[in-house]
């Protein structure tokens, strides 16, 4: 018991140490003078990218890059029978299994239908997917640092060279060491086909391989969580042993983290990002401990000890827990155990990071969305201070609160609409596994992690139907391109406005107070709207194991 | 037009990116792999004639008195024929209040119970990957009656071989201690055919 | 002196009490017509105005439905459905009636603030000038902007207007309260304005109208007040879009939730889904809001204070930077001649006489103050000589005087002006001026030089008094954030010694009217909301280019019409109780809004395991109610109970107490956000234990 809380204490303390250099680093990185490789490349494209972008041509940018690399991203994922690197003779996949896989990975979900092992060939493992992980995440991380820039009252910057950037500066040259690592651990790279073993009681056993350390790297800190294999992080070669675990989840946690310091580096507000970080830090604590606690008193009805369902013997209870509340509070979504399996206590605490998307949240977007709580808390309680709200120095007024509540509104209705259409016909669409309160939070969680860009699953759902890759990819595209839309157009506008001076009249929000009540505010606004689905699914479960 | 321009302007941007993360940096990997032979590819034990005997990573299925038992799997370790030309992972994915995961712990129980093997937790509850090569120290010791009496071993002798098959946490902190089952097995086996 | 002068008349400020004078506003029969008006505001097409009483009005009429028909949307195993229903039906009906009651009252209110205002311009019959000289009788409703009308001893003046020709007592008590008759005569900054509705009580006056029909101060006070005009504010409008959403999320929450529940065997009642999301929605912001509006503009008209718009109102309660005039606001009107010091080794009683002799003309109370001190030092009569004229005061010359016929020119005024004027005629400086100009600054006094032709013959000091209690209020100002400035025409050392003494963050001494703007500008080029009170028509690019201009009542008629508010008793302090209430409006809001949103919690946890007792919920139902059924309705009557017990507190405004916003917001979260979790807890479970053996 006590190993194990030190061990998640210990993991915390090393982020908690980290984040604040690579954020400083980060706010260095996107706001310094090009390198001269990537001043070439900008020349490629024949696009002056010094010029700062408006909101709108930022967001046109970001929309219209994603749709190209889309389209060409499923192009060649349906021909990917006919592409090299196909040791074990895979086919093409279905058009609606193509559309959702193309669809989860240029979102940053990294959700999948499919099972690595016999769907996706190596070609497209490395060429489509491969790509994606880090396009996916640039794309986030730039609109993140966008998003701060204009709160900050800087112009937003440019999409092409935050983009560049994201991959040259921060995602590449970290993602290199961290899978140099993993490789030294035994997470394979090589392109040879499956090893055939005959085990030591004569059976022949399929040992599947492939080029998984440098996929495995960025998968992890792109916040991506896309596994090689269908098990994910849970299968030896993407994860071994407990050094690679470790560097896994302070992977997961590091840019998320550090993008609060870097908005405090940006906005010349040091103090408040410490205030921010202690928050959500707390909110986490909180999270991993429901979990821990769920996972650590196990079922006594079924077996003594720790609930092992689904988990490896290497990883244990504590840090099982651990990743599955980092995997959907930062909306990485790769798993070390099942999800599926998990108590009814750490489901409650897996489905509210899911609900509540900033406790760290998506690589960039997650810390949009915190500053967009933020703002609805510097709204209501810069009127009970009886100021007209500002932040910053910067009013919130109709517009920003427009954005600001669609943002909030986007989840709830790609999330529970779809989920009650899916429990409204269990027989024909759901595909429920298993039975109960379990069925519903199998159905909200699938809803909520594509919303939500996470793409960690109960996987236990039959997924693989017509239905539910056409609906979460809808849940899918509108919890992505929706939010960046909104905080692209509420940066912009914040950017335009004249600060105003901060007196003692100006409600301070880099305070123990302000902090406390927005993290108040967070958890009502997120509770209050997933409560009776979650008093269907995981309380209920819970008080039916009792 | 604008955005169709932007599109382009994107793809050729992408094509430089791609270069970079879906060519250059793959290879630099598998170069290093080359350098590191037995990592990168599977970690594979062979025979002394070159028989791959399986992965030091990836758990085997055990059924023989003669063997330590590693943990269920809902994917049989991929030894299903069926899947042979890919390899599989899985897990069960039955929620702690399915009555099936009662059952089927009950049965395992009750198989356990059958050969003199106290059930512990990870004997009873399947892994997460299906290919979980450990099982908990408790678990191997708990399986110690049963090998020594169907190998004719002195317990101790059994002992030190657990403890030397056992990976140890991270740290002697992260994690917990597996015992890697095949490389015990692998053990005994050269200790006694 | 024209500006000295009109700054002299001010009446400083008295103790609030007092300053509440509005005509007397009658309530009687308020309530009774509010409640009326409650039922009128059912009327479907005026509750889609309120987008979160719409839903519930709309859940009215379902459960309605679903008491004639219990089963209409598929039967239910309850055999009490229509009993629970009914009375669920009829407690929405009682919340969408509530708020609509608070709004009715609120506008009652404002009705009779309105009606005390129109008391004051009961329609007359005016007498207008043609062009050709003669007279008509006109109703003084249909005088367009313009017209000249005429108006004598006894009249009622038929609007506001600007007065062209004669010299009249009038009886501004019906607006301002103050009973002594003020002078009215053209051309002055001051006196030349008149308002409709005050009474000439001598002579005869020629006024040309300014305002047309209905556009008047107070006809727009009458439109604000009265909520006719009532548009919402930006603020109002993003708190009302917040609600909205809120409303939508909970609306969605609530309507995905009859297929989860039947999947897991649980079917909820459609009633008590609809009881679950009024429970839920702001209904207790959403049925006070417009109340709390009204009433903030109601609580300006009581101040006395004619506001253009809600918004000037709120725009107070964000300003940063407050420019005031010194005199009249920070020091008494009344500046008094102390003491004569002479220079150049003159005598101190030809010091006298020679400011005397500046003053012979000079009719402001300083100059009168002057001669009585002069008076008092010497016993030899000074005729005003034959054929002298005097010599007013302007801001560009900065002094005044006598001319005699034989050239001879007396003057007095600031130090440096008379300074170049010695010099312009020849003479030299004394040499011991400077030491007596910084001896009478250094006292916080005004210098006056004075001077016959080249020769200066010494000083004189003004003595001004700070206001009582001017400190604190500016202390109370600082804690809230706002940085006063005095604006002033005295020099650098005078000001310093009054702004230090009264308190205020800076100044600006030696002021022009293009210092002010200049200092507004500089002020708002740093993202600051500036305030500022202002009188001359000098004054009126100042106020137009000010976030929030207050014009006195005593000011031009350029001023006023440059200003976003008036203060109808010219009392420059009054600014602060604006800004009072601006910020009120704002903590009100809010401060209820974080209440509805806290009160959820409560409901939740008494509605949501009522809901689904059957499949094993009941460990959250912390209260320990008595039955779902009682459950359901004690959340709900709470929930349109609290609406009339909020209605006072909408009404009056949460309390704002002068500490900073990091204190204000402790004190709130502490007792609107925790009081507001724990409160219906406690209320629900008292319901309960009311309703409980009825409902069983």
């Amino acid at each position: 018991m006590l190993s194990g809380w030190l061990q998640i204490a210990l993991t915390l303390l090393i982020v908690g140490a980290i984040a604040p250099f690579l954020g400083r680093y980060m706010a260095r990185a996107f706001q310094g003078p090009d390198w001269l490789p990537e001043r070439w490349l900008y020349r490629q494209i024949r696009h002056r990218t010094d010029e700062p972008m408006t909101g709108g041509q930022y967001l046109r940018a970001v929309l219209a890059s994603n749709l190209a690399i889309g389209l060409v991203g499923l192009g060649a994922f349906w021909l990917q029978d006919r592409l090299p690197l196909n040791p074990t003779g895979l086919g093409a996949p279905n058009w609606d299994l193509a559309v959702h896989t193309i669809a989860s990975f240029l979102t940053n979900t990294d959700q999948q239908h499919y099972s690595g092992e016999t769907a996706i060939t190596y070609g497209s493992q490395v060429g489509i997917l491969g790509y994606l992980l880090f396009f996916s995440a640039a794309t986030g991380l730039a609109v993140g640092i966008a998003f701060i820039r204009g709160l900050s009252g800087q112009p937003l910057g440019n999409f092409y060279r935050d983009l560049t950037r994201s991959i040259t500066r921060v995602l590449l040259p970290l993602s290199l060491p961290i899978a140099l690592l993993l490789l030294l651990n035994g997470v394979p790279e090589t392109l040879a086909g499956p090893a055939i073993a005959s085990t030591l009681e004569g059976a022949t056993q399929a040992i599947a391989r492939g080029p998984v350390a440098h996929f495995e790297a960025i998968k992890q800190l792109g916040e991506n969580g896309g596994g090689f294999f269908a098990i994910n992080s849970a299968h030896p070669f993407e994860n071994p042993n407990n050094f690679t675990n470790s560097l896994e989840i302070v992977a997961m946690l590091a840019i998320p983290t550090s993008l609060i310091f870097t908005y405090g580096e940006i906005s010349q507000n040091r103090r408040q990002a410490w205030w921010l970080f202690g928050l959500v830090g707390s909110i986490f604590l909180g999270l991993v401990a429901l979990s821990a606690i769920a996972e650590w008193q196990g079922n006594p009805t079924l077996a003594p000890g720790p609930n092992l369902e689904g988990k490896e013997q290497r990883f244990g209870w504590a840090q099982t827990a651990l990743w599955a509340v980092t995997t959907t509070a930062t909306m990485c979504g790769a798993v070390n155990g099942m999800h599926d399996s998990l108590m009814p206590g750490s489901g409650l605490a897996t489905l509210l990071g899911l609900f509540l998307q900033m406790v760290w949240g998506g690589q960039g977007t997650g810390t949009a969305y915190l500053y967009v709580f933020l703002i609805l808390t510097v709204f209501l309680t810069g009127l009970m201070v009886g100021r007209t709200p500002e932040f910053l120095g910067r009013k919130i007024e109709k517009r920003e609160i427009i954005l600001a509540s669609a943002i909030l509104l986007v989840h709830p209705v790609f999330v529970l609409i779809p989920g009650a259409i899916a429990l409204a016909f269990p027989e024909q669409l759901a595909g429920i596994s298993n039975p109960g309160f379990h069925g519903v939070s199998q159905v909200i969680y699938e809803y909520a992690s594509a919303a939500a860009n996470n793409g960690s699953g109960f996987e236990g759902l039959g997924d693989g139907t017509l239905w539910w890759n056409l609906s979460a990819t809808v849940s899918m595209l509108a919890g992505r391109y929706l939010p960046i839309a909104a905080l692209l157009l509420l940066a912009d506008g914040m950017a335009q406005k004249q600060p105003a001076p901060a007196t003692s009249g100006t409600l301070r929000t880099d305070t123990f107070l302000f902090t406390t009540v927005t993290g108040v505010t967070i958890l009502i606004l997120g509770l209050l709207t997933f409560f009776p689905v979650l008093a269907l699914g995981p309380i209920a479960e819970g008080f039916a194991l009792r | 037009m604008d955005f169709l321009r932007e599109m382009g302007r994107s793809l050729r941007l992408s094509a430089a990116l791609w270069l970079l993360t879906a060519v250059i940096y793959p290879v630099i990997l598998l170069l290093a792999g080359a350098a590191l032979p037995f990592q990168a590819n599977g970690s594979l034990l062979t025979t002394d004639q070159g028989q791959v005997l399986g992965s030091a990573l990836i758990g085997q299925p055990f059924t023989s008195d003669r063997y330590f038992w590693p943990r269920p799997s809902a994917i049989a370790y991929s030894t299903d024929p069926q899947v042979a030309k890919t390899g599989i992972s899985g897990a069960s994915n039955l929620a702690p209040s399915n009555p099936a995961l009662a059952e089927r712990i009950a049965t395992e129980k009750q198989r356990l119970q059958q050969t003199g093997t106290q059930p512990t937790g990870d004997l009873l509850y399947s892994s997460g990957s299906g290919l979980d090569p450990h099982i908990s120290p408790a678990s191997a010791i708990a399986q110690l009656d049963r090998v020594t009496r169907a190998r004719q071993l002195a317990p101790d002798q059994l002992r030190s071989l657990i403890d030397q098959a056992t990976d140890r946490p991270f740290l002697n902190l992260f994690g917990e201690p597996g015992v890697n089952v095949l490389k015990l097995n692998l053990a005994l086996d050269r200790l006694n055919r | 002196m024209n500006n000295l002068a009109k700054k002299m008349r001010r009446t400083p400020g008295g103790p609030r009490s007092q300053r509440r004078h509005t005509p007397k506003v009658s309530h009687q029969g308020l309530y009774g017509r509010a409640v009326q008006q409650a039922f009128w505001k059912l009327d479907p097409r005026q509750a889609v105005h309120n987008p979160v009483m719409f839903v519930v009005w709309l859940g009215t009429v379902v459960t309605l439905l679903l008491t004639i028909a219990p089963d209409l949307f598929g039967s239910l195993a309850d055999p009490n459905a229509r009993t629970v229903n009914g009375a669920i039906a009829l407690i929405l009906l009682a919340t969408v009636w509530f708020a609509n009651l608070a709004e009715a009252i609120a506008e009652g209110r404002g009705k009779a603030q309105a009606d005390a205002l129109r008391a004051t311009k009961a329609d007359t019959i005016a007498r207008r000038l043609l062009p050709d000289g003669s007279e008509e009788a006109v109703a003084a409703s249909r005088l367009q902007r313009g017209d000249r009308v005429r108006v004598s001893a006894g009249d009622m003046i038929p609007a506001d207007g600007e007065v062209l020709a004669g010299v009249a007592s009038v009886d501004e008590s019906a607006i301002t309260g103050e009973s002594a008759p003020v002078l009215k005569e053209p051309g002055s900054d001051t006196a030349s304005s008149v308002t409709g509705g005050t009474r000439i009580v001598s002579d005869e006056l020629t006024i040309r109208v300014t305002a047309d029909p209905g556009q008047g101060f107070i006809d727009r006070m009458i439109a604000l007040v009265e909520g006719a005009e009532r548009r919402k504010t930006p603020n109002e409008i993003a708190l009302t879009v917040l609600l909205a959403v809120l409303t939508q999320v909970f609306l969605l929450a609530i309507a995905t939730l009859p297929p989860v529940a039947a999947y897991v065997q649980s079917p909820a009642s459609i009633a008590i889904l609809i009881a679950l999301l009024v429970a839920l929605i702001p209904t207790t912001i959403g049925g006070l809001l417009s109340a709390i509006g009204i009433a903030g503009m109601d609580r300006v008209a009581q101040f006395n204070v004619i506001a253009t718009s809600g918004r000037a109102v709120e725009a107070c309660g964000d300003i940063n930077t407050l420019l005031l005039d010194k005199t009249g606001t920070i020091t008494l009107g009344n500046r008094l001649a102390e003491q004569f010091i002479p220079v150049g080794g003159h005598p101190i009683d030809t010091v006298a006489r020679v400011a005397w002799a500046a003053s012979w003309f000079d009719q402001t109370p300083e100059g009168k103050s002057i001669v009585r001190l002069a008076e008092k030092l010497s016993d030899r009569p000074h005729p005003t000589p034959e054929g002298a004229t005097g010599l007013d005061f302007s801001a560009r010359t900065r002094m005044s005087g006598t001319d005699l016929p034989d050239g001879t020119e007396f003057r007095k005024g600031a130090v440096d002006a008379i300074k170049g004027f010695a010099r312009s005629r020849g003479g030299s400086i004394p040499a011991d001026l400077d030491a007596a100009f910084e001896q009478v600054s250094r006292l916080g006094g005004t210098p006056l030089a004075v001077c016959e032709n080249d020769q200066i013959y010494g000083v004189i000091y003004l003595k001004d008094m700070i206001k009582p209690g001017i400190r604190e209020r500016f202390d109370q100002l600082r804690r809230m954030g706002i940085r006063t400035v005095m604006l002033t025409g005295d020099n650098r050392i005078t000001a310093e010694v009054i702004a230090r003494e009264a308190g205020v963050d800076d100044f600006i001494a030696e002021a022009t009217p293009e210092d002010k703007i200049a200092a507004i500008q500089r002020e708002q080029a740093q993202g600051k909301l500036v305030a500022m009170t202002g009188d001359g028509t000098n004054d009126a690019p100042a106020l137009a280019q000010a976030n929030v201009g207050v014009a006195m009542n005593s000011g031009t008629q350029a001023a006023k019409e440059a200003a976003n508010m008036v203060d109808l008793d010219s009392d420059p302090t009054k600014l602060i109780d604006i800004v009072t209430i601006g910020k009120q409006l704002l903590m009100t809001r809010g401060a209820l809004t974080t209440f509805s949103i806290a009160n959820d919690v409560a409901k939740y946890f008494a509605i949501i395991p009522a809901l689904f007792a059957s499949i094993g919920l009941g460990p959250l139902n912390v209260m320990g109610l008595t039955s779902p059924n009682s459950a359901v309705l004690s959340a709900l009557i709470y929930n349109a109970l609290i609406i009339p017990a909020l209605v006072p507190l909408a009404l009056r405004g949460v309390a704002f107490r002068p500490l900073s916003a990091d204190r204000l917001l402790q004190r709130n979260i502490l007792v609107y956000g925790l009081g507001g979790t724990i409160a219906p807890f406690i209320a629900i479970k008292a319901i309960d234990l009311a309703i409980g053996p009825l409902v069983g």
